[in-house]
């Protein structure tokens, strides 16, 4: 790997380490080391991450549009007023409706799923566990793109899922054209794409929940179903914490779904606060979605604040 | 009856508990994976038999005529290699430039520090969205839009690669890191010899991850690779699946088989770091 060679500079140092003498020199070499090993993270943290969130924030005052790249310090000072532009704009008061419905509904919806299954496979069985893992992740690690035209064919009105349905006697929905049962298809979609994620995180967390302590409840009569909310649930309540914002994170930004299953229609009816950011961006109103996109990011900030404040409290 | 249960060794099922545990179990499997299932079958039907109703389920007259039209006709080839260069170039800038600023953050004192892991912390939180467009205003000012240095840079060291590494890292005792210094290693010679040789597992956790999130990278490229000769799969699937073969199901659902391929091979034959990958993510 290394050649020898190119490290000998750094090693000048051993002849010059006496513990007394020089130490603010040497404080000062290990410092200038140090920041050589995070620079090339540093450069591309600061050109790609901070500087553009920086930039985005600062854009959010202004009236910045697509027209302005060629002269970006001629843009209008405009204060607050992208922000009040904004919540007057039905069309993102809608969004952030869907969004709060898409995270409403689908968060609860994959946590009691992925703890049920992580039970499951943790307590409820002793063979083919690695296998029923791998199966319940499989969505995860596939190209959204790719798996949104499997699940457009079989959303269809006359599609796999509806004659499933029909096999219980259930007349199936249009579901993508339907302004009731667009948002449910795409809950279910989130749902089954982000299972895996969970079941993960979960089962890593039961394993840490000490068998004894289970067995001396059993032995004292407590049943399963109590051992689980008494014992088992408490004890997992760091990981829960753990999962439930990290579900969130990914749930608040909700936008892939929705751009390639229904384009965020019909009438809007999935159209996200990321969907509804994307759009103005390519409307070239740079100002309006960057505006927007603080607001996306002060909202993840608060949740994730609070379900921290919720969920430990009660130690 | 209480005395039943006191006396009841402790776990013991009832006789019909596992084998109903293994059916739900099953059945959840098997629903999960149907779309795949669906996916795969399809891909070998003719138009004809994809609209036909009622449904078919397996292949009446399967053809290959769907996955040619890709070889032969929509150049997959070039979108295939597209993607494999982004995947490579952003899986080693992460696992370098990710265990560098790892090593500096869990074993070095330096001014600044705490800040800059603080940094790291906070762009975890931050949507993909709120640095979107000045990104793009940057690219297309550089002049960089349909390069491979606008589909990579961007990704070239992620803060949750870099998270990842300095909890190893800080996992590594500091007696060997402190007789590598007294033998007279420079800290270049300290982390090529004995921090990375000890991060093999976080780097094949970030490595995986890496390339699993730049194969599926969507958004980005579909930004910014505007020439077609810069497509990447996701960005080729989902333009062809828009434009005017937006019924043609047969070429979509082969062209789905095409991009999740390699990744199922390479799920199913790494699934250990996978499934690690998320625990420790997830996990300190």
């Amino acid at each position: 790997m290394a050649t020898t060679t190119s490290v000998r500079p750094a090693s000048t140092k051993v002849a010059g380490r006496p513990p007394a003498r020089g130490g603010r020199a040497r404080r000062r070499r290990n410092a200038l080391v140090a920041w050589l090993f995070a620079l090339p993270f540093v450069l591309v943290f600061s050109v790609f991450m901070l500087g553009p969130l920086v930039s985005s924030f600062l854009m959010s005052f202004t009236d910045f549009t697509s027209r302005d790249i060629d002269n970006p310090f001629a843009v209008g000072f405009v204060g607050l007023n992208q922000y009040s532009a904004l919540f007057k704009n039905p069309q993102f008061l809608h969004s952030v409706l869907n969004t709060a419905y898409f995270v409403v509904a689908g968060i609860p919806l994959t946590i009691v799923l992925a703890l049920a299954l992580a039970v499951a496979l943790n307590n409820g069985i002793t063979r083919f566990r690695t296998a029923f893992r791998v199966g319940f992740y499989t969505p995860v690690v596939t190209s959204i793109v790719a798996v949104a035209v499997v699940w457009r064919f079989i959303l269809q009105p006359d599609g796999l899922l509806n004659v499933i349905l029909g096999w219980v006697g259930v007349a199936g929905p249009d579901w993508l054209n339907s302004t009731t049962w667009s948002m449910p298809a795409l809950i279910m979609l989130a749902v089954w794409r982000n299972l895996g994620t969970l079941m993960i995180i979960f089962l890593a967390g039961l394993q840490n929940v000490p068998a004894d302590i289970l067995e001396a409840a059993a032995v004292d009569g407590a049943n399963a179903w109590q051992r689980f909310m008494r014992i088992t649930l408490p004890m997992l309540r760091p990981t829960l914490l753990l999962g439930t914002v990290l579900l969130s994170v990914g749930f608040l930004q909700f936008f892939e779904e929705p751009f390639v299953m229904t384009k965020g229609g019909p009438l809007d009816s999935t159209l996200s606060v990321s969907y509804f950011t994307f759009n103005q961006f390519g409307f070239g109103k740079y100002g309006l979605a960057s505006a927007a996109s603080y607001v996306l990011f002060v909202a993840i900030a608060l949740l994730s604040l609070i379900q921290f404040r919720a969920l430990r409290s009660k130690d | 009856m209480t005395t039943d249960q006191i006396m009841r060794k402790p776990r013991k099922r009832t006789p019909a508990a596992r084998p109903l545990t293994y059916a739900v179990l099953l059945v959840a499997v098997a629903s999960t994976l149907l779309p795949f299932v669906w996916m795969f079958l399809g891909a070998f039907k003719t138009q004809g038999e994809l609209l036909r109703r009622p449904i078919t389920w397996w292949p009446e007259q399967p053809t290959l005529e769907n996955f040619l039209t890709w070889f032969n006709e929509l150049h997959i080839g070039t979108f295939f290699l597209n993607s494999l260069v982004v995947a490579v170039f952003t899986v080693l800038g992460n696992l370098l430039f990710c265990s560098m600023v790892g090593y500096a953050l869990a074993k070095m004192d330096f001014p600044g520090k705490r800040f800059l892991f603080l940094l790291v912390m906070v762009m975890l939180m931050v949507p993909g969205v709120v640095t979107f467009v000045p990104l793009f205003v940057m690219v297309s000012k550089l002049g960089l839009v349909s390069t491979y240095p606008a589909l990579i840079l961007p990704f070239l060291a992620a803060p949750m690669g870099v998270f990842l590494m300095r909890q190893f890292i800080m996992g590594i005792p500091d007696s060997l890191i402190e007789a590598a210094r007294i033998d007279g290693a420079g800290e270049l010679r300290t982390f090529l010899r004995i921090v990375l040789p000890l991060c093999g597992p976080p780097l094949a956790t970030l490595g995986i991850l890496t390339f699993l999130g730049s194969w599926n990278n969507f958004l980005w490229p579909l930004v910014v690779a505007q020439s077609e000769d810069m497509y990447t799969l996701p960005v080729a699937l989902s333009l062809y699946s828009t434009g005017q073969n937006a019924t043609d199901y047969g070429l979509l659902l082969a062209g789905s088989v095409l991009v999740i391929t390699p990744i199922l091979l390479l799920f199913v034959a790494l699934q250990r770091f996978f499934i690690q990958g998320v625990a420790a993510t997830g996990i300190k």
